[in-house]
Parts: C-alpha cells; sequence; structure tokens
C-alpha cells in the first residue's frame, strides 16, 4: 500500500496544456476517481503516474519516493487498460504470471500466486484459454488478476468498465469495488461516467481543461459542487443553472418540485414555471419548462419521481418550488462558489 | 413472385460469384499447368504446329528433366540460391526488424516519412546500380563469389522488408507494450518478448517476400557471378537452356515449376493463415 502524491505537474503536448499543474494526494488503501469530460487530461494524468508518460514539470511521489525519473517497472503499480491489453499470444495463466516472471520469480510461487489471484475474481477455470477465446467480462477479469497477482502497491485503472455492456457494467462495477476493498490497495481510477465515479470512488477529483476543479467525497462534489462546471457536469440531468449579471443560481432537478409535494411550513423558494414538455423514463418523470415571475425566461428541469402523480401538461402554468438550502449560489465571472445572499 | 425474384437474383449472384473465383484460379494456375505439361512433354510433340498445346499429344517423357539435372549443374543452383536466400534473410531480419519497429514506435510523426524515403530506394533500379555496385564488388575482390550477392541483395531487401514491417507494428496496439512495460519490463524487453512474438505473422510475410525478391534477382546475380558452379537459378537456367535461338523448352519450364512451387506453397500455407485475425481479442472486441 502506498500514497501517491502529484506536485504541480504538468504535461504540455505542444501548445495543449493536457495536465496544468495538478496537486493531488490519495489517502492509504483510498479509491479515487478521476472523472471528466474526454479531453480533460485524466488519462494523461493517469499516464504519468504509471511513467508511461514523462511530465513537463511537477513531481510524482509514490510512497514517499519521488518516481519521476523512474521507468514504469520500477514504481510498484499495476495497469487495467481500457482495452484489457491482454497479451494475445499466451493463454490466460501465462498471462496472470507475466508480471511475475518478469521479476523473476520461482516457478512454484508463481503457479501458487496465479491458482490464488485467478480463483479470487473466479476464472480458475479458464487459465488454458487464449484472450480471444474469452466474452468481454472474462478478458476484464483477467486484466485485474494479472495487476492482482504481483501485489502492487497502488492499482491504476484505465475505464477498465466502458467496453462492457450496460448490464456486466453494474455487476462488474459491484465486484470491483467489493475486490479494492477486500485488496485495500490504493487505486487510481479514470472515467468519464459520473455513475461509476459516484458508486465507486471514496473521493473523485472532477477534471476540467487539465486542471482538478474539486475533490472530495462524491456528496461533497454533488451536494456542493465547487463551481458551476462542477455543478453541470454532475448529475443526470445537470444542475438548473439560472445566470444574471449580479450571480448565478444553481439546484438539483430533483429538488425542483411542484410546489404542492412541499409541507406548507417549509422554509421554500416558489418558482412557477410554464411546462413545456414531458419526458417519461419509467422511474422518473422529467419536466422541462421556462421559469415565470422574477426570474423570468431561463430553461429549468425538473426531474419528478415516479411516486409523485401530480398531473402535468405542455402548455400549463405550474408552481413550482425547492427548499431554499439547496440553492447554490455562484460568482457569475468565475464561476467559483459564492455566498448564499437574499433573492 | 417477389420469393421467386429473390431466388434468381441470389442465384445470379452465386453464378457470378462462381465465375469471378473460377477466372482467377485459371489466371493463377494457368502457368503452373503450363510449365507442368511442358516439363513432361516430348520435344517432337511440342514443336509440331496441328498438336493441342494445352494436352499431351504423345506418351510423357523424363528427357527433359534428365537434361536439366544432369547436363546442367541445376542442384548446385538451386543449394546456391538458398544458401544466398537463407543468409540474405537473417540479415534482413536483424537489421529490419528493429529499424521497422523504431520507426513505427520510436521516432514519432518523422517515422512515417522516413519510412517512405527508406521504401523510395527500394525503387532505384539495379540496370542502374549494377554498375557503381560492380566496381565495389571488384574493389573487394568478391567477383565470382557467392558474398557478393550476399553483399547487395540486402540493399533492396531490407528498404522494402523495413517499410513492410513498420506497418505490421503500427497495426499491434501500444498497450501491449505499455502493460508488458508496467509488468515489468523495459522497452527493449516488451518489444523482444510480446511485440516479436505477435508479429510473427508480420516477419514471416517479410521473410517470405524476402525470399522471393533473392530467387527472381536477375541482374546482380548476371554482373558479379561469371562461374557455372556459383550462378543462381534465375542465372543459370536461362543461361544454360537457351542456346542462341534454341530454347531448349521442356527443362526450362522443369527448372521454373520446381524453384517456383515451393514458393507457391509457402505463400498458401503461411501468408493466409497467419496475417488475419492473428491479434484479434488482444483488445476489445
Amino acid at each position: 500500500m502506498a500514497i501517491v502524491e502529484t506536485r504541480d505537474v504538468q504535461k504540455l503536448f505542444g501548445d495543449v496544456r493536457a495536465v496544468d499543474g495538478v496537486n493531488l494526494a490519495t489517502n492509504e488503501g483510498e479509491f479515487l476517481v478521476l472523472l471528466g469530460p474526454s479531453g480533460c487530461g485524466k488519462t494523461t494524468l493517469l499516464r504519468m503516474i504509471a511513467g508511461l508518460e514523462q511530465p513537463s514539470s511537477g513531481d510524482i511521489i509514490i510512497g514517499g519516493q519521488v518516481v519521476t525519473a523512474l521507468p514504469p517497472r520500477a514504481r510498484k503499480i499495476a495497469m487495467v487498460f481500457q482495452s484489457y491489453a491482454l497479451y494475445p499470444h499466451m493463454t490466460v495463466g501465462k498471462n496472470i504470471a507475466f508480471p511475475l516472471k518478469a521479476q523473476g520469480t520461482p516457478r512454484e510461487e508463481q503457479q501458487k500466486r496465479v491458482q490464488r489471484s485467478a480463483s479470487m475474481l473466479g476464472i480458475g477455470h479458464l487459465l488454458h484459454r487464449k484472450p480471444r477465446e474469452l466474452s468481454g467480462g472474462e478478458r476484464q477479469r483477467v486484466a485485474l488478476a494479472r495487476a492482482l497477482v504481483r501485489e502492487p502497491a497502488v492499482f491504476l485503472l484505465d475505464e477498465p468498465l466502458s467496453n462492457l455492456d450496460a448490464k456486466l457494467r453494474t455487476s462488474a462495477r459491484d465486484e470491483l469495488q467489493q475486490f479494492q476493498r477486500q485488496v485495500a490497495t490504493t487505486t487510481i481510477y479514470v472515467t468519464h461516467d459520473q455513475v461509476e465515479a459516484m458508486g465507486l470512488g471514496h473521493r473523485i477529483a472532477v477534471m476540467d481543461s487539465g486542471r482538478v476543479r474539486q475533490l472530495g467525497t462524491p456528496q461533497e462534489v454533488y451536494h456542493d459542487p465547487a463551481d458551476t462546471f462542477v455543478a453541470t457536469f454532475l448529475g443526470s440531468p445537470p444542475m438548473n443553472l439560472i445566470e444574471k449579471p449580479e450571480y448565478s443560481l444553481g439546484f438539483r432537478p430533483e429538488n425542483f418540485l411542484p410546489r404542492e409535494v412541499y409541507a406548507k411550513d417549509g422554509h421554500l423558494f416558489a418558482l412557477p414555471c410554464r411546462v413545456t414538455r414531458l419526458e417519461y423514463l419509467g422511474s422518473d418523470r422529467l419536466v422541462y419548462g421556462v421559469t415565470e415571475g422574477k426570474l423570468e425566461g431561463h430553461r429549468v428541469i425538473s426531474k419528478l419521481p415516479s411516486n409523485i402523480s401530480v398531473f402535468m401538461q405542455p402548455g400549463e402554468r405550474h408552481e413550482f418550488a425547492l427548499p431554499e438550502k439547496e440553492l447554490k449560489f455562484f460568482d457569475p465571472r468565475t464561476g467559483l462558489r459564492a455566498a448564499p445572499r437574499a433573492l | 413472385m417477389a420469393a421467386e425474384g429473390g431466388a434468381m437474383k441470389r442465384g445470379a449472384r452465386r453464378a457470378g460469384h462462381a465465375g469471378l473465383i473460377g477466372f482467377f484460379v485459371i489466371f493463377s494456375a494457368f502457368p503452373f499447368y503450363w510449365m507442368l505439361i511442358t516439363t513432361f512433354k516430348s520435344t517432337p510433340d511440342l514443336l509440331k504446329r496441328g498438336n493441342n498445346p494445352f494436352l499431351l499429344n504423345a506418351p510423357p517423357t523424363l528427357e527433359h528433366l534428365k537434361v536439366l539435372f544432369y547436363d546442367t549443374l541445376f542442384g548446385q543452383w538451386i543449394w546456391n540460391t538458398l544458401l544466398v536466400g537463407v543468409v540474405v534473410v537473417a540479415i534482413t531480419l536483424l537489421l529490419a526488424v528493429p529499424a521497422g519497429y523504431a520507426l513505427a514506435r520510436v521516432m514519432g510523426p518523422a517515422g512515417e516519412k522516413l519510412g517512405i524515403a527508406i521504401f523510395l530506394t527500394y525503387l532505384v533500379p539495379p540496370t542502374l546500380l549494377f554498375i557503381p555496385m560492380s566496381r565495389i564488388i571488384g574493389d573487394l575482390g568478391l567477383q565470382d563469389s557467392l558474398w557478393s550477392l550476399v553483399l547487395v541483395y540486402p540493399s533492396f531487401t531490407i528498404p522494402f522488408s523495413t517499410w513492410l514491417l513498420m506497418g505490421f507494428f503500427k497495426a499491434i496496439p501500444k498497450d501491449l507494450e505499455e502493460a508488458a512495460m508496467i509488468d515489468g519490463l523495459s522497452r527493449f524487453g516488451a518489444f523482444v518478448k510480446v511485440v516479436i512474438p505477435i508479429s510473427v505473422a508480420g516477419i514471416l510475410t517479410t521473410v517470405i517476400f524476402t525470399l522471393t525478391l533473392v530467387m527472381q534477382e536477375f541482374v546482380y546475380a548476371l554482373t558479379f557471378i561469371t562461374a557455372a558452379r556459383s550462378f543462381t537459378v534465375s542465372v543459370g537456367v536461362p543461361t544454360f537452356l537457351v542456346h542462341g535461338d534454341v530454347y531448349f523448352w521442356g527443362s526450362l519450364m522443369a527448372g521454373c515449376f520446381i524453384s517456383s512451387v515451393p514458393v507457391a506453397l509457402l505463400y498458401n500455407f503461411f501468408v493466409d493463415r497467419f496475417v488475419v485475425g492473428f491479434t484479434m481479442g488482444a483488445v476489445k472486441g
């Protein structure tokens, strides 16, 4: 186990700042997720931690040792690639044994450890197959077993679930989390999928344009976004944002409900809307509308769980409201979080 | 009606397919058939105008094979060709494999351009180069020696093979090398233990192409070597079996058939099998 730290890490590709001064530190045994849209620098950051990419400036520290100049093999890390990168000419058993063989582990010890990590991931029966004979889920487990077998100080995972179909992804997510909690090895996980990030991470680093916008627990980044980027990147649908010259006002669609749903005496902020469109999603209904009253003319979305059966139809005006404490204020120039103010 | 139309369309398509395949089969197999049948035709049968040239009109004969093997040094020439071929293949692989890899992976975008530039040198014709080359061979005292060919052939096999291998190495997912480097190998280790085993298809293709280039080379072999014992097949056969305007057609065809069949078999058995789908399953799919 080890703590991974990046100090002012920068990576330039020509004029492009792919990673722009990132300072991060994991906790011991933590599952840290790097989350952001494609091109935000999260994979580049991971590759620099792995040693596959050299930072333009700054340092990478693993387990208290500066490893910036060390090659990947000397960093005591294991990585699972998006493509899994299984060696196609080797059987599953040989794939898993590969890191041990490269280290010169004795043969019996290799056998023992391959068996152990294969059985931990439930692929003991596949050891004699070639990667091309495996399903996507099986390949992913082989890649994990290969990462696990050498007992690394850090796991680096680059979107390992993105090649699985939706159903398999849910179960794989569950297994992955159990697996990480079981081995308790510091893990850095890159994804653009916020559901994965929220579900898996102890903490999430939300990245954009090469910078970390916010580092916090899933609850913190969701309920207390540091800026408008984090606020609108997380959540499906994203946070409603009403931009005024003096302030920006944000609130989550699931808090923005018909007035009658809330108790009469709560501290509510009322906002009438004209409904423009309805979307029925099974477990939820999305109500698209345009605000009226003093904050007139902004597009907003309300997310109604299926147990709220208030009748609504396009074209009609409806009273909506949300608890005052759910209002988030942002500075309209910087986009950063601002102190609450009276409306 | 619609079903009938569909069936007719399918039938027509199948017939078209069969026709096309038939055409190519005849196109590729006919030279072999021609060589084979000519090898066993008696000379009168060959030369008589009224005979059907596509069939044996008289009983087959082994006369031409006898001439080829007993009256010429054909066996020695085959041996010479193989020897030169094997040594040139070895030299070519030794230099072209690392060069192709470096161009594909280490050089970045400049690699592609340099690769094309290297390939262009392959296009300079031997008919231009043999004059300066013969000076060099003379200075080195290698006239009439097979080593002259071993020295000169790599000048066109290496550029071609480097370019060919560059393409193969590019097709290998980078993730595989990076995974190997994280799993404990150096870049060179990853190249030897992961990239080369996966590139067997490409390397085999290079071997076959190089061997073919060596076997069919004529100009250098003719210029540098005058002693019959040191001839390669491509020079020996036409030199000894064409006397002025007298062609020993039977023996010529026998010589061609014997030296071309192994290459054709190599192509058939290996290239097809290895090239397709070898890296399948390495990355998503």
